[in-house]
């Protein structure tokens, strides 16, 4: 070895900065929607309120992989991407909590998280309508000549509607720098996709569009990482566009209203894939190689606790919105 | 003052806007290569490239999203419909996507965004190409609505739409493409939200928009012949809605019939109907009469189709109405 040559500590020291950033991150939107399940109980959170866990992987590995600039839209659940994308516990929690300090004013919930100058465009209620904004974003980027791409998270269920497809069509002539991200987490509501789709690998659906595709562990916060890098690259250097399906699985009800199992999945299904848990699967590994150890992940932990805890704080002592609000923001000056 | 038809003068507003303001595009169906269904982007693409005169397929609600996703990315898409009957299709990107997001987002995303195209019947297309879409889109707030029924007004109105930072719905007509009219060159605007007096009368007030202003007008001139003065008032925006406009009016003629294309249930003249008996109850000296589609699907028989539609003699009859005269 010589003295210039870089030891392979130093090598690694990037990507397991990486590493522990993910497993913080996945950690922070654990703790942050068990605490929302909390609020929900309490009635503090009303509506509809579609939580993340299980999911963690798919936001944290695919975010980690884009620029600040970068587009992300969503589904309705979407409260995992919106804190990685850069908006803060507080503000989230409170527009859950409907209060006027929250990211949408307390006018938008749940399902309608927007901060458009962190790239976060929103959280979309109708499954599949917001596949065609996603592909304008990208549509704009390149009118526009920035390297901006766009990355639109939707689940499995919204590929039955024809948004999807006309959407995919047009990217792909177009040759838009859009990545189309399927979280397949098998249940569009209580309907398992199988029953309801005639093709249920999702990935296929690609080859009808002339488009790239992949499919990819959503269990696994780094193959979802490399994929998603594989795809912005594709998309940032030669505009075009890519299909990821990225299996993943919900380990609670559709939304805070539905049974977590019972008629739709067995009780044993949702066990069994609690033992694929992403939070344990890179905690395991990054003990196994030797970065952290359990006081260490315990440490990370308390301190989310404390983060997720003063959101929950901040969001219960926000004031409600003026009243005024209510006729305000309907028209754009 | 130019004449042009109603056509070009479409044609000259998208010209001129697209002059002025690199991000204002078009796309839609037979936009580019065809140079419009109706003739309405003629030479566009010619002088603007395909980048910003973009040909789709025929996806109305895929394409209607990527234009409020490109609208949302900082671009001025017009999109342009093949006619309103399509754009059924696109109704979720509209009302969900177009007219909320900023309401939901509390204000942070503006959607600078034209929806256009032909609206109501023409002539025997039969009932799914031949419907009125104004109350369907004129319900939703977070909308704009103008249905310009004359060339120049056309123009001006077209011209608003494309300037304005909400999204804004602009309802033309195939039976108005070759209308022709005087039409000011270059800076003409007329303003979002403001009715016009398009002929001055005293016995009572036809109230009108889009095709059935020349239904008025002829009906005006009928009532002229039996010594009976009608003011024709042009509604020409009807989101949001001239309320003074209506109102000044009927303080002066006491008396209105509203005309319009679309059916009678929980029609745009249910709208200005409710806006008089509230806001001109004492002014008023009968009750207000409405002339409206008949309530069916438009059948496709010439004759079925004339009697169908709201005419002049309906107008005049309705106008006779308000006037006890019979």
């Amino acid at each position: 070895m010589t003295a210039t040559a870089r030891s392979p500590k130093d090598t690694a020291a990037p990507q397991t900065e990486l590493h522990l950033k993910m497993l913080r991150q996945m950690l922070l939107i654990r703790r942050f929607e068990e605490k929302a399940a909390e609020a929900y109980a309490l009635g503090k959170i009303g509506g509809f309120c579609h939580l993340y866990i299980g999911q963690e992987a798919v936001a944290v590995g695919a975010l980690a992989a884009l620029k600040d600039d970068d587009y992300v839209i969503c589904s309705y659940r979407e409260h995992g991407q919106a804190l990685i994308k850069g908006i803060s516990p507080n503000a989230v929690m409170a527009e859950l909590f409907g209060k006027a300090t929250g990211c949408s004013k307390g006018k938008g919930g749940s399902m309608h998280l927007f901060d458009a100058k962190k790239g976060f465009m929103g959280g979309h209620g109708i499954v599949g309508g917001h596949v065609p904004l996603g592909a304008g974003l990208a549509f704009a980027s390149k009118y526009k000549g920035s390297d901006q791409v766009c990355v639109c998270f939707f689940g499995e269920a919204a590929v039955n509607i024809g948004a999807f497809h006309e959407t995919l069509n047009m990217a792909s002539v177009w040759k838009l720098p859009v990545i189309f991200l399927c979280e397949n987490n098998r249940y569009g509501m209580g309907t398992a996709f199988e029953r309801v789709a005639a093709v249920t690998d999702i990935v296929e659906h690609a080859c009808s569009y002339d488009m790239a595709a992949e499919l990819v562990d959503g269990m696994n916060a780094l193959t979802v990482y490399d994929a998603t890098r594989r795809a912005v690259e594709r998309a940032r250097k030669n505009s075009h566009p890519t299909l990821l399906e990225v299996r993943t699985y919900r380990f609670m009800g559709h939304s805070m209203s539905d049974p977590l199992h019972g008629v739709y999945r067995t009780k044993d299904e949702v066990e069994e894939q609690k033992a694929r848990d992403p939070i344990t699967h890179l905690a395991g590994k990054l003990k196994e190689d030797g970065v952290i150890d359990q006081a260490a992940l315990d440490a990370i932990d308390a301190e989310i606790h404390a983060e997720v805890d003063a959101a929950v704080k901040f969001a219960d002592e926000s004031p409600e919105p003026d009243p005024d609000e209510l006729y305000r923001d309907v028209l754009a000056d | 003052m130019p004449t042009l038809t109603y056509r070009d003068a479409l044609n000259q507003a998208l010209r001129e806007e697209m002059q002025r303001d690199p991000n204002v595009l078009l796309m839609g169906e037979e936009v580019g290569v065809y140079q419009g269904a109706y003739k309405v982007s003629r030479g566009l693409l010619e002088e603007f490239g395909p980048k910003r005169v973009v040909d789709t397929p025929i996806a109305e609600l895929g394409f209607a999203g990527i234009g409020v996703g490109a609208a949302m990315g900082g671009l001025r898409p017009v999109v342009e419909f093949m006619t309103w009957n399509f754009a059924l299709l696109a109704l979720d990107q509209i009302v969900n996507s177009a007219a909320k997001m900023l309401y939901m987002s509390g204000g942070q995303i503006r959607i600078p965004i034209v929806f256009r195209g032909p609206s109501g019947a023409a002539l025997q297309l039969g009932s799914q190409h031949s419907q009125a879409w104004e109350s369907w889109i004129a319900h939703i707030p977070g909308l704009k609505v103008v249905a310009p029924a004359t060339p120049a007004d056309a123009k001006g109105l077209l011209k608003s739409a494309v300037r304005d930072n909400n999204p804004v719905i602009v309802l033309e007509g195939e039976m108005l493409y070759n209308l022709k009219g005087d039409v000011p060159d270059g800076e003409h605007i007329v303003p979002i939200g403001k009715a016009e007096i398009k002929r001055e009368g005293s016995d009572v007030t036809l109230v009108c928009h889009s095709k059935t202003l020349t239904v008025a007008q002829k009906a005006a001139d009928q009532l002229a012949e039996q010594n009976i003065s009608a003011e024709v008032l042009d509604l020409r925006s009807l989101r949001p809605l001239d309320e003074a406009a209506i109102l000044e009016s009927i303080k002066k003629t006491n008396r209105a019939v509203v005309v319009e294309e679309g059916w009678p249930h929980a029609g745009i003249g249910a709208q200005v109907v409710d806006l008089i008996q509230r806001d001109a109850f004492d002014d008023l000296d009968a009750p207000v009469q409405r002339v409206t589609q008949a309530d069916v699907p438009m059948p496709y028989n010439k004759f079925l189709e004339r009697a169908a539609k709201a005419s002049p003699e309906k107008v005049v009859a309705a106008a006779r109405r308000v006037l006890y005269l019979e």
